[in-house]
């Protein structure tokens, strides 16, 4: 229990210090430092201690804990309240409102009656995602050193807050903690409110007009689920007198449906999910440690994280089949959106999105081989996906933009990093890596349990090759001539991240069979009291694959570049005489350039109108769910 | 051809590899043989020995080495590496998923061969060969779905020893692949990326600053990928292995066909009258078959 409440409040602690220490000191650095280093090590500990242990439960006097919990909900409340006015905008205030409303009458009315038994708990999924955010999460903070000074360079005209910036970033990991480890629903809802805050806080952090349209955005989208999510578990305590998720868990369907769609609606919103997709999509505008934060190791795996949570309860209702289906619509929706997407911040966006609408489908679905999967899903994605943030980062400082149609010859400005990101494209589409391990075994699970999932499992996975391998093609791309290399010019802080989380990369490819058999088949075990029979002739073939894969590779790469000296070197071939790398002479003695310019099929796969599709799609199979539930 | 069948069933997992490994170039050159002789007499010329094509891939060994990017051949040793292993695994009995994925990576790879020199005619073949690969990639990944549904298994093996022929409980998705095998042969109406024909208006696609060797290895690679997919055709008839060894060869042979009957699409037919006939063939069949059980 220690090493749980350590882990809430150690980051807690860092946050503190972080906002307290003077800016641009050494001392600083060393603090960030060790704390990273603690945040990767308590829950490797942690896994290890529990890795051979069913869950725990912990008991904790919590009245206290409470009351503290209540003062800092009204100060947060206030504080939204105030900036809201501040900027003239009123739906916070009312969401606010109504919220504070809910919540102040529910703790003053049953607040002293309510019995919690265990509030703090910890399983082999708790453990997953501890791994993940503690992880990940230190890494991204890693980078953030090394980032945020850069940051100002290029944008003299946002305020340095680098102090403010530290402290959410900190803060944000602490609530993801407490969000895991939480079995009190009380708990966890006030976790799941801070981490509304603290991303609202950072998406703002350049406060121009674009960033206070996002941010509030993200604030309203996710209060709305806020609301809905208390709405839940007072409805829950009224009706059972249970606060506690595991109780929770064991009680009659009927009962508890409406609780557990209000709470499973929280986590489509924090998920990104359609219809709510605009406020990840919107958040690119902050800096890219946030978006590399809340796409891969926060947010929007607390969104899937409670989904999942609440999957077996929803078990065969209609409410789960809408599940299933919204999570199917924004999978390819959103891949399909992706195509057309030539900013690369935004195609990551839509990708993550529908890679959690994945996850969601599979919750909807909820039989072993689903939730096996989706449990992949969640690690491969994290890492790969915080991979390729911080790689696109640091491009669009190097080349000054974040197009993709501007990053032609990639590999010849910027090698390592290519390769890096290369690595992290290839754990999200290239087949014996991560995401298509999990994609593999989803589609398995889909056909047994709805073809109809598995069908747009098929056009999705289509449209995400295609726009990953388009991108993948223009970085590759190379030119004759000399091109400026200017890979020095990455600060180390950054590198030390990235060498950190492609090997990661790499190696979730590699241990995912001990993954698999060490942590997720625990899990499932104690959820549905067997494990899928695994399929170990097909891990043994993919193991060959990845393993092959890495050792031709570079053979290959050592061969043509060093060994064989048996060429000739000759340009492009340009229909005409080459005059340089880039004009050739075409008819009439006259000079024609020449530029490369992928497809985007803007015409057909145009973002507003998929969207809109989608988003009408969506609201009326969440009313459906909703629906459902109540009668 | 029982016997044959059963000599082969008798080997173990390394030995079929093996023989797919050794056999199928040799079978994908006489096709590609056959092929170009077939393609000629519709034409009404005499055409090519039938050994041409290995003629062709020798002599391609022997020139020179011309490279625009110092790495090009690392991608198409990769595509053929990955080609060489889908169609191993699928012939040992494997996973038919895993042999569609892996084939996906193999077709992958090549695509990114074809971006990584930053030729203009490379690129825009590498962009079509991309739109190609999303057009089939639906169907091919529902023909082992349908596959699954009617046998109860993802193992070749199991599949191709189902008693009665797939063919009539998959009649849509057998329509479906058809139609997107044209593709993956690099058949007209859809050799948008690279064509075999003198008449691309995009110099050689895809393959345009690959030569000599490394052409030579793309067209032998294309015989594996080609006795695989035969290969998948097969298994549509494998409940009388005569009547599915004919018709398998048929289906070759018909693709000849179509191929010299139709002019060239656009990406834009191609892509979406691809996924029209995977929804209208192939998603139908397998709710249908859904349905009924």
């Amino acid at each position: 229990m220690k090493a749980l409440i350590f882990l809430i409040v150690f980051p807690l602690g860092i946050a503190v210090l972080a906002a307290v220490l003077p800016p641009k000191i050494r001392l600083r650095r060393a603090i960030a430092v060790i704390a990273n280093i603690t945040l990767c090590v308590v829950p490797i500990y942690l896994l290890v201690t529990y890795l051979d242990k069913g869950p725990a439960f912990f008991q904790l006097e919590s009245h206290v804990i409470n009351i503290f919990m209540l003062a800092i909900e009204v100060f947060i409340a206030g504080f939204i309240v105030y900036i809201s006015i501040r900027a003239k905008r009123y739906l916070p205030v009312l969401l606010v409102a109504v919220q504070s409303l809910i919540m102040l009458t529910f703790e003053f009315t049953s607040g002293s009656t309510m019995q919690i038994e265990h509030s703090l708990f910890v399983d082999k999924f708790s453990i997953i995602m501890a791994l993940i955010v503690g992880i990940i999460g230190s890494a991204i903070c890693l980078y953030a050193i090394g980032y945020i000074p850069e940051y100002h360079e290029h944008h003299k005209e946002v305020k340095d807050r680098s102090r403010y910036f530290a402290f959410l970033l900190y803060l944000f990991l602490s609530a993801m903690f407490g969000i895991v480890f939480s079995n009190s629903l009380m708990w966890i809802y006030f976790f799941w409110e801070i981490t509304t805050i603290c991303s609202a806080l950072l998406i703002g952090y350049r406060n121009d007009k674009q960033s206070v349209e996002s941010s509030f955005r993200a604030l309203n989208m996710n209060l709305l689920g806020g609301v809905v999510f208390a709405v839940g578990i007072v409805y829950l305590h009224n009706s059972t007198h249970v606060m506690e998720l595991d109780k929770l868990l064991r009680l009659d369907q009927s009962i508890v449906l409406l609780p557990a769609v209000c709470i499973a609606f929280a986590g489509l919103v924090k998920a990104a999910q359609l219809p709510f997709s605009s406020w990840l999509t919107g958040a690119m505008v902050a800096p890219t440690p946030v978006s590399a934060l809340l796409h891969s190791s926060t947010m929007v795996k607390a969104g899937v994280y409670i989904i999942l949570r609440m999957s077996p309860v929803l078990e065969n209702t209609a409410a789960a089949k809408m599940l299933m289906l919204i999570g199917g619509v924004s999978f390819l929706v959103t891949a399909l959106i992706a195509i057309s997407q030539n900013n690369a911040k935004k195609v990551l966006a839509y990708s993550t999105i529908s890679n959690l609408g994945l996850i969601v489908a599979c919750a909807g679905i909820n039989t072993q081989a689903a939730v096996w999967s989706a449990l992949l899903l969640i690690i491969f994605h994290a890492v790969a996906k915080s991979l390729l943030f911080l790689c696109v980062g640091i491009i669009e400082y190097k080349l000054g933009s974040r197009d993709i149609e501007d990053m032609d010859y990639l590999i010849m400005r910027l090698p390592k990093l290519t390769a890096v990101m290369m690595i992290g494209m290839a754990g999200m589409f290239i087949a014996p890596f991560g995401m298509i391990i999990s994609k593999f075994v989803t589609l398995k699970a889909f056909i047994d349990a709805n073809p109809g999932m598995a069908i747009i499992l098929a056009y999705g996975s289509a449209a995400t090759v295609f726009f990953w391998t388009k991108w993948m093609g223009k970085i590759i791309s190379i030119q004759h001539g000399v091109t400026e290399v200017m890979e020095h010019l990455v600060s180390r802080w950054e590198w030390i991240t990235l060498y950190i989380l492609a090997v990661a990369t790499v190696f979730v490819c590699l241990a995912f069979p001990f993954i698999s058999f060490g942590l997720i088949d625990p899990y499932l075990l104690e959820k549905f009291g067997t494990i899928p029979v695994a399929d170990t002739f097909n891990f043994i073939i993919v193991f060959i694959t990845i393993l092959g894969l890495l050792i031709i590779l570079p053979l290959c790469l050592l061969y043509f570049g060093f060994v064989n000296k048996n060429y000739k070197r000759v340009g492009t071939y340009l229909g005409g005489g080459n005059i340089d790398n880039v004009t050739f002479e075409g008819a009439m003695a006259s000079s024609q350039p020449i530029g490369l310019r992928n497809y985007y099929m803007e015409k057909y796969f145009g973002e507003t109108r998929l969207l809109n599709a989608g988003v009408f799609v969506a609201v009326t199979l969440l009313f459906i769910m909703f629906g459902v539930a109540v009668l | 051809m029982t016997s044959i069948i059963e000599i082969y069933q008798s080997l173990g997992l390394f030995g079929r590899m093996a023989v797919f490994v050794v056999m199928a170039p040799f079978i994908g050159g006489i096709l590609a043989g056959l092929d170009r002789k077939l393609t000629a007499r519709m034409q009404g010329r005499v055409g090519p020995p039938i050994r041409q094509p290995f003629f062709d891939a020798l002599k391609l060994f022997q020139k020179e080495r011309i490279v625009v990017n110092k790495f090009q051949n690392v991608y198409i040793v990769l595509f053929c590496v990955f080609t060489i292993f889908s169609g191993a695994l699928f012939f040992a009995g494997a996973d038919i998923l895993l042999t569609v994925f892996s084939l996906a990576l193999a077709g992958t790879f090549f695509i990114l061969g074809g971006f990584c020199v930053g030729s203009p005619y490379s690129h825009l073949g590498a962009e079509r060969e991309l739109i190609q690969m999303m057009a089939y990639e639906p169907m091919v990944i529902l023909v082992a779905m349908g596959m699954y549904q009617v046998t109860g298994s993802f193992k070749v093996a199991e599949i191709a020893q189902y008693h009665a022929p797939l063919i009539l409980y998959l009649p849509g998705v057998f329509a479906g692949f058809l139609y997107i095998l044209t593709i993956k042969f690099r058949k007209s109406p859809f050799d948008l990326a690279i064509s075999h024909h003198a008449h691309q208006e995009i110099v050689r696609g895809l393959t345009t600053e690959f030569s000599g060797p490394a052409l030579a290895v793309i067209e032998i690679t294309h015989w594996y990928e080609n006795v695989l997919l035969v290969g998948m055709v097969y298994l549509f008839f494998a409940a009388n292995p005569w009547v599915g060894f004919i018709l398998a060869l048929g289906t070759y042979f018909f693709e000849i066909f179509i191929d010299n009957n139709y002019a060239r699409f656009k990406w834009q037919l191609t892509l979406f009258s691809s996924w029209l006939f995977t929804a209208v063939a192939g998603v139908s069949n397998i709710i249908v078959l859904y349905a009924i059980r």
